[in-house]
């Protein structure tokens, strides 16, 4: 019992931080239809130029936290404006070789800058336990991370459900040529999609690298199973990402915690197993939009 | 009667939207081959035409959403080399052919999207004000825009493109895939629209009987050229117009 509610604890944390890159992963696929594969680097970036502010520099983390979200997102909007704006938006192969291409780019950049020995990055959250029940412990960075979160997605929601340019970018999400003939600029519109979800993806990154190691290969490891919520919340689901990111933290947990021949290393593996099954039985996973329109 | 297309607008009259020389092509294959038309300030102008007639493309030419060369004047300024979103901001709303609706949003996002060049707070207004005309979407403003029907979807786009209080209101083959009821209904509308708001209407039509009802003045283009125009009534009067495109 005290294991059962340890893996749960454990599997909450980690789905709570496989929704936040998750939800980023939903942002630009709702924007563009496309996966932007270097979303896990930027984040990666991100986490590295917390790092570099909190630990060389000594700032607080949450300030390093908001600098490094807001230096993200710039970042992100450039690489809209120069790598991805020249193409149109439906020319759905050369955006998806220039992620993949950015995604070489900067985690070896990140390589480059900071090392490749595994730092340890500071969490927003104090150490230590809220509640312990034997050997489960609740720790208050589990409850940083689900109450972030949570408050992230509740800020999105408002920011897309209440403003002009959330507006906007729901319109240029569902229809781009009739975004153009309400007089919506379509390219600042989706860098603007770019720029909110590196500075999302580079908060989900200081939610769980606190609890792995800092270095180039660590989002690898989040991004698989951040995919693997993506899919499962339906790819155009903000909420369900959030929801299927617990899902997946909760049976990634459980799945290798109790199902002995499975080794930690080829949990990893069931992430792509689940992503194949989902696409194979419900391409529009758990809460995204089916696809049917009347003519 | 004349092929002269200025030739029907009285002295008196204000161009709103005055075409010259306009090609426009796709690769190799040229469309619009050096086309005029000109749309008085209030009047309903119809281009009529058979498919691939380039009836879409001259709409489209209009709005920036192609390449072209020649001449396109707005209320006397150049707006050929335009980007779609400045021409919006300049007062043209166009209503694309089928689905000029964005699906995925609820009716009243749809609306407010409809407004979005708009800054001043008459928007909810305008939106209740449409709602009326069409009541349909009232009842339904709550629901995706993909879920009402063809009709419905034609009517929020109409409406959409009223939200932004546009001087011209470009509507590309209205009546496409509407049953003939339908089809009439929204044909007296604008009709309506154009007599007591003023809004100036190009449309281009396969459906000649219902647009030249309601159209003071009309194009016929084949084959990329402007080939006959007149009133509405010389238009319906002429054998030519009424073998081809009137059935009778």
């Amino acid at each position: 019992m005290e294991l059962f509610i340890a893996r749960l604890f454990d599997g909450l944390n980690n789905g709570a931080t496989y929704a936040a890159v998750a939800v980023a992963l939903v942002l630009i696929y709702k924007a563009t239809t496309l996966i932007n594969f270097a979303q896990g680097e930027l984040a990666l970036f991100g986490a590295f130029l917390t790092y570099g502010m909190a630990v060389g520099w000594g700032w607080p983390v949450v300030l390093s936290v908001i600098v490094a979200m807001i230096l993200s997102a710039i970042l992100a909007a450039g690489i809209e404006r120069t790598l991805i704006r020249p193409f149109p938006p439906d020319a759905h192969l050369p955006i998806v070789i220039i992620t993949l291409g950015l995604f070489l780019a900067m985690n070896a950049l990140s390589g480059i800058i900071w090392g490749f020995d595994p730092l340890n990055l500071p969490s927003m959250f104090p150490a230590g336990d809220a509640f312990t029940f034997g050997i489960a412990r609740l720790r208050w960075r589990t409850i940083g991370n689900l109450a972030t979160v949570t408050g992230m997605l509740v800020f999105l929601n408002v920011v897309l459900k209440r403003s002009k340019i959330g507006l906007a970018f729901r319109a240029v999400s569902t229809n781009i040529e009739s975004s153009r003939l309400v007089g919506i600029r379509v390219g600042p519109t989706l860098q603007f999609g770019w720029a909110l979800a590196a500075a999302i993806g580079t908060l989900g990154a200081n939610l769980i690298i606190p609890d792995l190691l800092l270095d180039p290969t660590v989002m690898l490891r989040v991004l698989i199973f951040s995919f693997a919520a993506a899919t499962l919340g339906g790819l155009d689901s903000l909420g369900g990402a959030l929801i299927a990111g617990l899902i997946v933290g909760l049976v990634r947990s459980l799945v290798v915690g109790y199902v002995g021949f499975i080794p930690n290393e080829l949990s990893l593996a069931t992430a792509v197993v689940l992503i194949m099954v989902v696409l194979l039985f419900k391409p529009d996973g758990l809460f995204g939009t089916a696809r049917v329109e009347r003519v | 009667m004349s092929t002269d297309p200025s030739s029907h607008h009285g002295s008196g009259r204000q161009v709103l939207l005055d075409v010259k020389a306009l090609r426009a092509s796709y690769g190799v294959v040229e469309v619009l081959r050096g086309i005029d038309f000109s749309v008085d300030q209030g009047e309903i102008a119809v281009i009529l035409g058979a498919n691939g007639a380039g009836k879409t493309t001259s709409l489209r030419a209009v709005c920036g959403m192609i390449t072209t060369s020649g001449s396109v004047q707005l209320a006397g300024e150049e707006i050929i080399d335009r980007k779609t979103h400045e021409i919006v901001r300049r007062g043209v709303a166009h209503v694309p052919q089928g689905r000029g609706t964005f699906p995925d949003l609820s009716v009243a996002d749809n609306m407010l999207a409809g407004a979005f060049i708009r800054d001043d707070d008459e928007i909810a207004d305008d939106i209740a004000r449409w709602y009326e005309t069409f009541p349909v979407l009232g009842e339904r403003r709550e629901q995706p825009a993909g879920n009402l029907s063809g009709g419905e979807q034609q009517m929020l786009a109409v409406a959409r493109a009223l939200m932004s209080r546009p001087d011209l209101l470009l509507l590309d083959e209205p009546s496409l895939g509407l049953a003939p009821i339908v089809t009439e209904q929204l044909f007296e509308t604008f009709a309506e629209l154009n007599a007591n708001e003023g809004v100036t209407m190009l449309i281009v039509e396969q459906n000649a009987s219902l647009a030249l009802g309601i159209a003071q003045h009309g194009y016929v283009l084949e084959a990329g050229e402007i080939v006959l125009s007149g009133t509405g009534e010389e238009l319906s009067g002429d054998d030519s117009v009424r073998a081809a495109y009137l059935g009778y």
